[in-house]
């Protein structure tokens, strides 16, 4: 899911915009997998897949596969529908550099949030 | 023909602590009086579709009005002095100031997020004077999920991230349309607002020791939680309901922290059943 980013989020001009002053690289974690995504001006330059060794990023965020499975759901279930709700239950961790989350935080939700729309179009994996 | 809505909004002259504040309300329909008070850091646009549902102002007078430093209630003069703070003691003379400057006889007060924490107060402290309260997404305590100190800085804008941070506690089915218009309120508040509403909301309203004593003979309660409220969880107003003995509680489906204003037609078919009961309980 993670992989489909650039095109989901370079795709959508709203989510591009609200990150135009985002230029950083930010990690996600989906259970022991480990990506880097690469932000320039809200576009997604690039997605890798880890691992890495002691490379920079600012913001990691982290879950199991199974909670990014329901949080990834077009109407996820109560709990699961917003990074924060999964923060509170335990479910994610969120790390790093809160300013630049916090100056940003509409952007990088709809960031994370951008593969629901494959459970739209039923492309899920 | 011009297409005027039911809703009329007013100015309201009163005086809370020794300071005097120019209230806006808004307001429709004719019988027992229901004064809406809006979640932390918006105002009363939330209960827009409630003042315009005949339904309901059929037999409610619907009030809603704008706290002072929120929506069209100034704040007083000086303001640009001080560092905006609600307290438990303020929230519920302003309320209460409101109702009688209006002459309201028993309203009903129904309250969302803080607006549901401090109905519980007024039921304990002013029940007799209420005709019933109504809390949503309401509990005597609930567990913070985020630090404060994020909401009033230079470095990041307030109304961007007010709104940000509340857009996920809807529930995922409400229509788009309405969830922005619903974060729209949170963009619009003013710089520190939100924080200081919540001073009341986490520091000074933990009511966990102070609910058991309310008395629904009195003044009865109701308490309606979204499924999808993970800020005031439904196990949260599930617990608070146990210790109010006559209390009722309802769980809604497909909804969050914002039920009037997130998807009025989803609140409707949970918030009509309990005016119909309260106006029947009057008659």
């Amino acid at each position: 899911m993670v992989e489909k980013l650039a095109e989901l989020v370079n795709g959508n001009p709203s989510v591009v915009f609200r990150g135009r002053l985002v230029t950083t690289e930010v990690q996600i974690l989906v259970g022991k997998d480990e990506y880097r995504i690469k932000i320039e001006e809200g576009r997604i330059a690039g997605v890798e897949e880890g691992p890495f060794l002691m490379r920079p990023c600012s913001i990691t965020v982290r879950a199991s596969a199974e909670a990014w499975g329901k949080f990834w759901q077009l109407y996820p279930p109560p709990g699961y529908q917003d990074i924060f709700a999964m923060t509170k239950k335990g479910e994610a961790e969120v790390s790093g550099d809160f300013r630049l989350l916090m100056q940003n935080l509409r952007y990088f939700k709809e960031l994370l949030e951008a593969p629901r729309k494959l459970a739209k179009e039923g492309r899920h994996a | 023909m011009p297409e005027f809505e039911p809703i009329i909004g007013r100015y309201l002259r009163i005086s809370v602590q020794g300071i005097p504040y120019r209230i806006y309300f808004e307001e429709a329909g004719s019988g027992i009086p229901l004064v809406c008070l809006h979640t932390a850091g918006s105002d009363g646009r939330q209960y827009r579709h409630l003042l315009t549902d005949s339904e309901i102002t059929k037999s409610y007078r619907v009030l809603a009005f704008d706290l002072p430093w929120h929506g069209k209630s100034n704040p007083p003069a000086g303001f640009q002095d001080r560092e905006y703070r609600l307290s438990t003691q303020l929230y519920t003379d302003t309320i209460m100031t409101f109702c009688r400057a209006m002459e309201l006889r028993k309203p009903v007060v129904m309250g969302g997020s803080m607006g549901g924490r401090i109905v519980l107060e007024l039921a304990l402290r002013h029940g007799d004077e209420l005709g019933a309260v109504i809390g949503l997404e309401a509990a005597d305590y609930q567990q913070p999920w985020y630090d404060t100190i994020w909401l009033h800085r230079p470095d990041v804008h307030g109304g961007e991230v007010c709104a940000a941070l509340n857009s996920g506690n809807m529930a995922p089915h409400s229509p788009n349309e309405s969830r922005w218009e619903t974060l729209w309120g949170y963009m619009q508040s003013g710089p520190g607002i939100f924080k200081g509403d919540l001073y009341f909301y986490r520091v000074d309203s933990d009511f966990r020791d102070r609910v058991a004593g309310i008395d629904t003979s009195r003044c009865p309660v109701y308490l309606l939680t979204g499924e999808y409220d993970f800020s005031c969880t439904p196990e949260d107003t599930l617990r608070t309901g146990k210790k109010i003995p006559g209390s009722r509680v309802v769980i809604m489906e497909r909804l969050g922290h914002f039920p009037m204003s997130e998807n009025p037609a989803q609140f409707r078919k949970y918030i009509l059943p309990v005016l119909d009961e309260i106006a029947g309980k009057k008659k």
